[in-house]
């Protein structure tokens, strides 16, 4: 090959690889959707990956909600003192978990447990033809094993962001009021002045949108896996690192479009 | 009965399927031989619709296979079954469980009807006693034979083997072939077995076809294939390093 080609020839088969994934992730998630409104419906199975991506994520979500509640109160508050502004400890902690660092790092967190182990049981039941197999017995592959998990995901996610919330306002008034001597009713009271429903709506959207955002791509990934170990290792990185990405990118344009 | 017509396959450059025409007759059983990577599995895959084909049919009764969508495709493939060459068991669920997932998924039997028709088959495939098990905790012979219950289990009419033997010692290898054989004639399954147990397979089915270089290169009663005078054909069933086939 003529050498002045060869850069458009790499360039040419990047932007060729990025649309036919572009297009692959499409077709899949659309799939998916599809097969979700039919019955059979599997709620057996829904409750399970519940099971797999909520709960079993619960006890990573409390402790960083928890510290990311302390270490924000305590930050906060010494920048607060600057202005003789440290009555709103409360209303900035709670608003900043709320909108921004709640649904942000839940889903970080999830993407980080439940999502790579979903790549990786996906991508072995892909490589050890486990999915043939249900594919063999004439049952639908996106039925048995996508819809439950985007179901789950689209479930747990607000509910795992409430927990941190939570967590983490109560981390914050743990900082606050145990450390730095804020008085309760002013920190819970100034919550109660400044944030509202539109805030908690914010916050419900975006970790509505991440939960199908980390399944899809999770789910994706592994039943795409290539060949052997190596494939489904592959798969599982480029699963949390897609996710994470996403989640942070997506964050942004939800952020602009919600606040304006 | 299944018939390929023409059948072309190409993943990326590489072409694996160059033209395979193949009949197999109700009730009859072929064995399926050729090099390792040359296609073998990707014909079974086709026959049973889990992979499309660049060009040809594969017709079951008459039904083309590879144009088949939704409800008749499920009924099609709800009369096939195949066990996969690593038994493909779900990993999540114990022996019990792997055997009865298609009879909970796709019939309405009661938990106690399902109880006794997996027993029945563990009993066939001597595995009474390990329904308990998860697939990680039994040996390479039984998952092969759970595979083969589990597969049996909806009473298919045709029956797909992916090398059911490979890497198993010789007295399990003859047990599976055994069990394959006697299943074959008490439930007249038609069978195709993709296997490298060359010359023991040659005792247990009607008829054996050899795929090379993307095409059935030779096909015929076991007998017929153990006198071919073809010297592609001659080299690979006695194993010889030396003749037509090329092992770079």
């Amino acid at each position: 090959m003529n050498p002045v080609l060869i850069p458009f020839k790499i360039i040419g088969n990047f932007v060729h690889k990025f649309i036919s994934e572009l297009g692959g992730m499409g077709c899949f998630i659309a799939k998916s959707l599809f097969w979700m409104l039919f019955p059979p419906y599997l709620i057996q199975r829904t409750i399970k990956r519940i099971n797999f991506i909520g709960v079993k994520t619960t006890l990573v979500i409390i402790l960083t909600g928890s510290f990311t509640g302390m270490v924000l109160a305590l930050q906060t508050y010494y920048a607060l003192v600057k202005f003789g502004a440290e009555t709103s400890l409360g209303p900035v902690v709670a608003l900043s978990l709320i909108r921004e660092l709640g649904p942000v790092l839940s889903a970080l967190m999830v993407t980080g447990c439940a999502g790579s182990a979903l790549t990786a049981e996906i991508g072995i039941m892909r490589i050890t033809e486990q999915i043939d197999a249900l594919d063999a017995m004439a049952l639908n592959p996106y039925k048995y094993l996508i819809v439950p998990s985007l179901l789950a995901g689209i479930i747990s996610l607000p509910l795992l962001n409430a927990i941190f919330v939570v967590v983490g306002v109560f981390g914050g008034y743990a900082v606050g009021v145990g450390l730095m001597s804020i008085s309760g009713g002013t920190y819970f009271g100034g919550i109660r002045d400044f944030v509202n429903t539109k805030d908690i709506l914010e916050g419900l959207y975006k970790s509505l949108s991440f939960g199908v955002l980390i399944t899809w791509i999770s789910c994706y990934k592994g039943y795409c896996a290539g060949y052997g170990a190596e494939g489904v290792s592959k798969a599982t990185t480029q699963a949390v690192v897609l996710s994470s990405v996403t989640i942070l990118i997506w964050d942004y344009f939800m952020t602009s479009i919600l606040v304006t | 009965m299944i018939e390929v017509v023409d059948l072309y396959k190409s993943f990326n450059d590489q072409e694996v399927l160059k033209g395979v025409n193949l009949k197999v007759e109700k009730g009859q059983s072929l064995a399926l031989i050729g090099g390792s990577g040359k296609g073998k599995s990707v014909l079974l895959k086709h026959i049973i619709g889990l992979t499309k084909p660049d060009r040809g049919k594969i017709l079951i009764d008459n039904q083309d296979i590879s144009r088949l969508r939704g409800k008749a495709l499920k009924q099609l493939k709800e009369r096939c079954g195949i066990v996969f060459q690593g038994g493909a068991l779900f990993d999540s669920l114990t022996v019990f469980e792997n055997i009865a997932f298609p009879l909970r998924e796709k019939t309405k039997m009661k938990a106690q009807q399902i109880r006794d028709v997996v027993f029945t088959e563990l009993a066939r495939v001597g595995l009474s006693g390990a329904e308990n098990k998860y697939s990680a905790e039994i040996s390479g012979g039984m998952k092969k034979r759970v595979a083969l219950a589990r597969c049996l289990v909806m009473n298919p009419e045709i029956v797909l083997f992916d090398e059911p033997t490979t890497g198993l010692d010789p007295l399990i290898s003859k047990a599976i072939h055994k069990l394959i054989r006697e299943c074959q004639k008490s439930l007249n399954y038609t069978a195709i077995i993709v296997t490298h147990e060359i010359p023991a397979i040659f005792s247990l089915v009607d008829r054996v076809a050899m795929l090379f270089d993307g095409k059935i290169l030779a096909i015929g009663t076991p007998e017929e294939i153990q006198a071919s005078k073809n010297p592609v054909v001659h080299q690979f069933i006695h194993g010889e390093l030396e003749g037509p086939i090329s092992l770079k």
